[in-house]
């Protein structure tokens, strides 16, 4: 898995709350049978119109904002569907940290899973964030010292965050979950033994 | 005495295989659902590691999201679903996984699949890489939806890392008024706690209306747990739960039936359990709910009104229900019973069953689709389209102008052909009225099949009751 330690960039406002996976990535683009690829149709109903021409009010087209790595979004991000599709195209956009108040469970897991840190911050932080990611060129993002830092009007200012120590180690050091699983592949064999004496029915039945 | 314990709690403490050094938790997987959108890259990721399923038995595989809903024979027409579909099929026979393929008639929405063959049973942990996953709560499973990499997981090892989450207790008191049903319950709950209310717990609902409910019912308002922001949702399991698995293809046999029944019920919350959040509704308050807006808490009752932002005080939210009123075309302060519709879509895993074509069949009967609506109906699995027409409910519905189509998602989330024009606005039993979900610019509005029936009947939102 990706890994995740330190990020130095610009940041996009995305002043939406309850932002769903239909609209980071819409249907359309989930007939894919890849994971690669899916960055440039990120936030597209947003991002083009009926006809295919940008919509320069969306930020995501704005100059300022064309190498940004972060994303400030509004509270329950990545609500709806499980699909992981969403945090693929944000990667693959260039989107490698999210700053939000809150975020839909099934999204915020994904996010880990793909080398993106999702950050949780009160509602006033995130705002007062937003409102000056115009000016502001570099945010610093340091998981392993759980702090953004930033240069606003020459004084240097530090936000701190938390996050869940198992879901920070699986980000700084890129594991292989299923690898670390695999290495206990004997407890699941005898949890496998017991259910089945305990519960034999959930064994031996399939499908003609 | 040992401390009691949630169903929740039950299953979870029966499922941990390992515990991890940083406090996650090794679960067990007994079931695993696959469909076609959200599998490929997770085969392909065991393909590049040289991974194998570890349990395809308990693995069962259908497509749903792609598929065509009319002309089946011709096959899919549109390329990218067609190979998507064929992948899925291609995996499911390299790794020895069951396929209901789309001649089949069990093929279905993996959520009404699971169900009908007996797959889904209580006290069993179920994935799916489908956020919906919690319908099968409804039979005191622990279910819920992952991402592609957990479908991976899932397969190589049978096994997910979990931190458990919080009991949240949701009471349903008293009975409900005659015609209102599951989904008006679930959207009333929605309405009340928000899309983030259940985010981090584990919703049980409890309380005389949710026992009155069938299972039918239960799987509607257990399979919209997700819009109400928590992952799974279930129903404590009773009698209906054990008399509708008996006979099914999977259900156990015989005696063993029996020693099913009383593990079953064996799961049950226990008196005076821990609950971390309680939350009541009373039944006898609900009237028939639909949304106005473009996220399932924008709901309001039949005789209700379009919300005015000028008198919400929250800036954030002033701005949202502006956005959403401009994305609708409402105004403010409408009857939500003047709104006018042009499409009905009744079908989807959240009221694409049996018992929810019966009753649109009630309102169907003897009546006409308003000229210049389109009104689909899509039931949810080959089964539940063979038991209507066994019924004769197909004859109702093609007498009164509906369109009876074949099983799939369909317009629920428009992947396929079926999907509104911009600014179309629809009656829909589904579940997700966002953005441009039955298609770019179009307009959903969630109701109960009573609901979207009526709404076809008379062109607008109607209170189905006044028919
Ligand atoms: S019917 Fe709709 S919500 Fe249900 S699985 Fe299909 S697309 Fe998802």
């Amino acid at each position: 898995m990706e890994k995740f330690n330190k990020l130095s960039g610009h940041a996009i406002p995305l002043r939406i709350t309850n932002v769903d996976t239909d609209m980071i990535i819409p249907k359309q683009f989930l007939k894919t049978i890849k994971r690669t690829g899916l960055g440039e149709f990120l936030f597209y109903e947003l991002r083009y119109d009926q006809d295919g021409n940008k919509i320069s009010s969306f930020a995501l087209n704005q100059e300022q904002y064309k190498d940004a790595s972060i994303l400030i979004a509004g509270k329950n991000f990545g609500c709806g569907s499980s699909r992981e599709h969403a945090p693929w195209s944000i990667a693959d956009y260039g989107i490698k940290c999210i700053i939000a108040p809150s975020y839909a469970d099934i999204f915020y897991n994904n996010c880990f899973k793909n080398g993106i840190l999702p950050i949780i911050l009160d509602e006033a932080t995130v705002s007062r964030l937003q409102d000056t990611s115009d000016s502001i060129l570099n945010f610093n993002i340091d998981l392993e010292k759980q702090n953004i830092t930033f240069l606003e009007n020459n004084e240097k200012k530090e936000i701190s965050f938390e996050i869940d120590p198992a879901k920070k180690k699986c980000l700084l050091e890129g594991l292989d979950d299923i690898g670390l699983t695999l290495n206990k592949v004997a407890s699941i064999g005898h949890f496998e033994e017991d259910q089945e004496n305990e519960i034999p029915w959930l064994y031996g039945n399939k499908l003609k | 005495m040992s401390t009691p314990k949630t169903i929740y709690d039950k299953i979870w403490e029966s499922h941990i295989v390992d515990t991890n050094d940083d406090g996650t938790t090794i679960l067990y997987i007994d079931r695993h659902l696959v469909h076609e959108v959200t599998s490929p890259q997770a085969f392909e990721g065991l393909r590049l590691s040289g991974r194998k399923v570890r349990r395809p038995e308990f693995t069962l595989a259908t497509a749903d999201h792609n598929v065509p809903t009319a002309d089946r024979d011709k096959g899919i027409a549109d390329p990218d679903s067609k190979l998507q579909v064929e992948t899925l099929e291609m995996n499911a026979k390299e790794n020895n996984i069951t396929y209901l393929p789309m001649t089949d008639k069990r093929q279905g929405i993996v959520h009404i699949v699971g169900p009908e063959q007996g797959f889904t049973q209580p006290g069993m942990t179920i994935v799916c890489g489908d956020s919906h996953t919690s319908t099968h709560g409804a039979f005191g499973a622990l279910a819920w939806g992952i991402g592609t990499s957990e479908v991976e997981h899932t397969l190589a090892t049978q096994t997910l890392v979990q931190t458990k989450a919080k009991n949240m207790c949701i009471k349903i008191t008293g009975k409900v008024i005659e015609g209102v049903t599951a989904k008006d319950i679930v959207l009333a709950i929605i309405r009340k706690i928000g899309t983030a209310g259940g985010t981090g717990y584990v919703i049980e609902y409890t309380g005389e209306a949710i026992r009155n409910l069938s299972m039918e019912g239960r799987m509607t308002v257990c399979n919209m747990s997700i819009e109400a922001g928590a992952r799974a949702g279930l129903i404590s399991p009773d009698e209906k739960t054990c008399e509708y698995l008996r006979g099914r293809p999977l259900a156990p046999k015989g005696e063993v039936f029996e020693d099913a029944v009383n593990y079953w019920k064996s799961l049950a919350t226990d008196e005076g359990a821990h609950y971390d959040s309680v939350v009541e509704v009373k039944a006898d308050e609900i009237i028939p709910q639909i949304t106005w807006g473009t996220s399932p808490e924008d709901v309001v009752s039949i005789d209700g009104f379009v919300p005015d932002p000028e008198i919400e005080k929250n800036a954030d939210k002033k701005k949202s229900i502006e956005r959403a009123l401009d994305y609708m075309g409402l105004e403010p302060n409408m009857p939500v019973n003047e709104i006018k519709i042009d499409k009905v879509f009744i079908g989807s895993c959240t009221n694409g069953r049996i018992e929810d074509l019966r009753a649109v069949s009630q309102i169907a009967k003897g009546r006409k689709v308003e000229k210049g609506v389109h009104a689909m109906i899509v039931p949810g699995s080959g089964l539940v389209k063979e038991q209507a027409e066994k019924e004769g409910l197909d004859k109702i519905f093609i007498e009164a102008g509906f369109d009876w189509r074949d099983p799939g998602c369909s317009m629920c989330l428009a992947m396929n052909a079926d999907k509104l024009q911009p600014q179309e606005r629809c009656a829909s039993t589904s579940n997700r009225n966002f953005e441009g979900r039955q298609g770019r610019g179009g307009r959903t509005h969630l109701m109960s099949p009573q609901m979207a029936a009526a709404a076809a009947i008379r062109g607008k939102l109607t209170d189905f009751r006044d028919l």
